[in-house]
């Protein structure tokens, strides 16, 4: 590049404007992924930030009024120009979905007479129809008092009432999910027994008739022990129903409803920036922690973050040595020759075919073949229901592992490639045979480049889609594919995934305005979890790396 | 540059310095091809045991190919192949019965540039041991110290065997790859231009071990750097165009030449 010490203005040597070129392609293309990473990053952090409230009051001619007052009180998410009238208007997150209809209101600029921040506003997150903003009006417990907001441990007794509730619902789900599902397993395991028992009946072969007496006596007696629980579970329900608070809209609605609907409740214009803190932080928490509720635009995405990791490891461990042994054999055994050639022209072309033929295949060969096969070998008892000759996060992992197959081919080959002829021979030389050569000396040494192929299958794969939606991801699952349950992993369940999360938040949620702060949530978790997983694979790498530096070679 | 002169008058194998008894390396009639490539022509000559032999010549006159063919390292080359034989103590190295690992094993080789493996000092010593599945504790302890002091190495790293053989200086390497060689009890060490990328220190350490080391071991140099040739071996085969144009005592062939060719070469006329 350098045009030499002597050299004048005239004989700068040519190329120079290549230089520029190129250089403005990397910015262009860093500053493309630096701004797509800022907004999502942005968009996706500030979801969980407390949101000042505003009460506007409208001129009297305004028609955007919700109900008899002039007043409307809600966050303001946006400021945009109107298409048609070409006015300014703002775009109101109201909440009271039960009450207004919609969860946002447009109102014309021109239409605010005044705007205020009340102190004692208050949004309650709820079980369903989204956030609600209103004043609180008083509290009736079940006994018969009254609590009402003047009361000076109002606000104390609101937060302590709701927290029971919160414990309620817990001791609720663990009923339900936990002891009830526990019983729910052992009568479909004994249902089944019966069945087979009953169909070898029909068929006229002779069997324990004391085995079935004892199948239908175990039957009876979980489904009494299922009752005892159920009605447990039912009167907590009925508790949950029982406090009842009193509350007010700007708009003027007088509403009543049961604490149990409530999971929280915060006032933002009155907190102070530590609350501010702990109020973030603590809903970033129940995002990563908790189950998805109301069709996934509320609540956190937990077992979506788990099918994820566990989907691309699962691929990560059946990509690695499937790829990196076809590698191996055309590398250092097969005759180089037009065959292996086009085997690996074959190979590299496998990875520009569109993810949704994987998927396909993968429905037809791993789901209906394999699971189908399966199925039939050894649950045939549960047949016509499929275990696995459906969709699940087994067939979806083999499905990505055999679409990143090519990549860490590719690389693994590369690597070996790469590997010093020196360190061949000096290991053949001191009698070592050819696979001994290769597993002490040549796979270490291309270690490092056979987990950048890794890497590589692993942003691709996590990252994937379109073949997940035929072969096991859900839009909800009811449980994760690894548990406390025997035999802790069920590969053969279906799952969630954070990139159809996102799919599913974004074009086919009831109200995808609503769940747009969660679309950039996912997304920005989503990049992170490709983060970590490929920074794990990295840091490995440098340690490879700085083990077996081939500086000597 | 007159082969018939070479071939016809003075067959080299008529003067050879290595008495018939003592051969350890034969070469038969031997003919060696890349390919349709001819790169050696009729090699006919016995390598003695317990001496230091120089094979010289300009580059790409075969004595490396040559030298790879004793331990068939040539094996890895594509399309390479041969004709005439290979007789190490009375066993063809080419015969199908005789395998290629342990032929190996009994033939160790140190290459050009050195090439220690990636593992601790230890482990580099041992490496032959372990593959052929030697893993007792004591024996190998016992190997590593015995290789080490045998390659003059012992002293300077006894109290780091277990560090990177990486962290060594371009000379300790070279020992470290002639200590791993011999770790093998081979009978025959193959050098390949051993000493081409070090400096004359080191040079000159490596040269006194070859002196040493001709004591228990056959040694087989190609060397680039006729001093060398003349510093530490006992004979010197002077190759050229992947013929044998002169095999005599080092003595006689740097201090009286036979060949017109040879003379020409060492005095720095031409190669």
């Amino acid at each position: 590049m350098a045009s030499g010490n002597n050299s004048g203005a005239t004989d700068r040597p040519k190329g120079e404007t290549l230089v520029w070129l190129c250089s403005a392609g990397l910015a262009l293309g860093v500053l493309m992924v630096v701004m797509l990473l800022g907004l999502i990053f942005w968009e996706g952090i500030t979801v969980f930030w407390p949101k000042k409230v505003v009460e506007i009051t409208l001129v009297e001619e305004s028609r955007s009024t919700l109900g008899s007052t002039r007043n409307i009180s809600g966050v303001v998410v946006k400021k945009q120009e109107n298409i048609r009238s070409g006015k300014e208007e703002w775009q109101l997150l109201t909440g009271n979905k039960d009450a207004y209809g919609a969860m946002f209101k447009y109102i014309d600029a021109a239409d605010v007479a005044s705007i205020a921040n009340p102190t004692d506003i208050v949004v309650a997150e709820r079980m369903e129809y989204g956030n609600s903003i209103f004043y609180a009006t008083s509290l009736e417990f079940a006994d018969g008092t009254v609590l009402p907001v003047s009361a000076p441990d109002f606000w104390v007794r609101f937060e302590s009432a709701i927290e029971e509730v919160r414990q309620r619902y817990r001791k609720i789900n663990h009923l339900e999910k936990k002891d009830i599902g526990h019983i729910n397993r052992k009568v479909n395991e004994l249902t089944i027994q019966e069945r087979a028992l009953e169909r070898r009946q029909a068929e006229g072969a002779s069997i324990d008739n004391d085995e079935l007496a004892d199948i239908r006596q175990r039957l009876a007696d979980l489904q009494a022990e299922y009752q005892v629980l159920a009605r447990q579970a039912r009167e907590l329900r009925d508790r949950q129903e029982a406090d009842i608070l009193q509350y007010r809209l700007s708009s003027g609605q007088e509403r009543s409803q049961p604490l149990g609907d409530f999971v929280g409740f915060h006032q933002p214009n009155q907190m102070g920036l530590w609350q501010k803190i702990s109020f973030f932080l603590h809903h970033i928490w129940s995002f990563l922690s908790e189950r998805p509720r109301e069709a996934n635009t509320e609540g956190g995405i937990f077992p979506a973050i788990f099918g994820t990791f566990v989907m691309t490891v699962l691929m990560s461990a059946a990509v690695m040595p499937f790829g990196v042994v076809a590698a191996i054999y055309l590398r250092e055994y097969a005759k180089q020759g037009p065959f292996v050639r086009s085997v690996r022209i074959a190979v590299n072309n496998l990875a520009g075919v569109p993810s949704i033929v994987y998927g396909v295949f993968g429905l037809g060969f791993f789901v209906y073949i394999v699971g189908g096969t399966v199925d039939q070998l050894f649950f045939s008892e549960r047949l016509p229901t499929a275990t696995f000759g459906t969709g699940g996060i087994l067939w979806a992992s083999l499905t990505l592992a055999l679409m990143t197959v090519p990549v860490v081919v590719v690389a693994t080959e590369e690597a070996l490639a790469a590997v010093p002829r020196g360190a061949r021979e000096a290991s053949l030389a001191c009698g070592a045979s050819k696979w001994q050569t290769i597993q002490r000396i040549v796979l270490p040494a291309s270690a490092p480049g056979i987990l950048t192929g890794l890497i590589l299958a692993m942003a691709r794969g996590a990252g994937e889609v379109a073949p997940l939606m035929i072969v096991g991801v859900v839009k909800l699952a009811p449980s994760l594919p690894i548990d406390g349950v025997l035999p802790f992993f069920h590969l053969e369940r279906k799952f969630m995934h954070l990139g159809f999360h996102i799919y599913d938040l974004g074009f086919q949620s009831p109200d995808s305005e609503a769940a747009r702060p969660m679309v950039f949530a996912t997304t920005f978790l989503l990049i992170l979890l490709v983060i970590v997983l490929n920074l794990g694979a990295v840091l490995i790498r440098n340690h490879l790396r700085k083990k077996y530096a081939t500086g000597a070679f | 540059m007159n082969t018939d002169n070479s071939t016809v008058t003075n067959d080299p194998k008529l003067d050879s310095p290595c008495d018939p008894e003592d051969a350890l390396i034969e070469i038969k009639d031997f003919n060696f091809f890349y390919g349709t490539a001819q790169a050696l022509y009729d090699l006919n000559f016995d390598i003695p045991k317990q001496k230091v032999t120089a094979f010289i010549g300009p580059s790409g006159c075969g004595k490396s190919t040559l030298l790879r063919s004793i331990n068939r390292m040539n094996d890895l080359i594509d399309g390479a192949n041969h004709q005439g034989d290979i007789v190490i103590n009375g066993l063809s190295v080419f015969d199908p019965l005789t395998e290629v690992i342990s032929l190996r094993k009994r033939i160790g080789m140190v290459f050009q540039k050195s090439n220690p493996f990636p593992k601790s000092i230890y482990e580099n010593v041992i490496y032959g041991l372990r593959v052929s599945g030697r893993n007792k504790k004591g024996e190998l302890d016992q190997v590593v110290m015995e290789s080490l002091k045998g390659a003059a190495l012992w002293d300077e790293v006894k109290d780091r065997l277990h560090e990177s053989a990486l962290g060594l200086s371009g000379g300790q390497m070279q020992r470290l790859c002639i200590a791993r060689a011999i770790a093998n009890k081979p009978e025959v060490i193959l050098m390949d231009e051993p000493c081409s990328a070090l400096d004359p220190i080191a040079t000159g350490k490596i040269e006194e071990l070859i002196h040493e080391l001709k004591n228990q071991f056959t040694i087989v140099i190609v060397t680039h750097n006729m001093q060398q040739a003349a510093r530490v071996s006992d004979n010197t085969a002077f190759f050229y165009l992947g013929k044998l144009i002169e095999y005599a005592t080092t003595e006689n062939i740097f201090f009286n030449p036979k060949q017109a060719q040879t003379e020409a070469y060492i005095t720095g006329r031409f190669g």
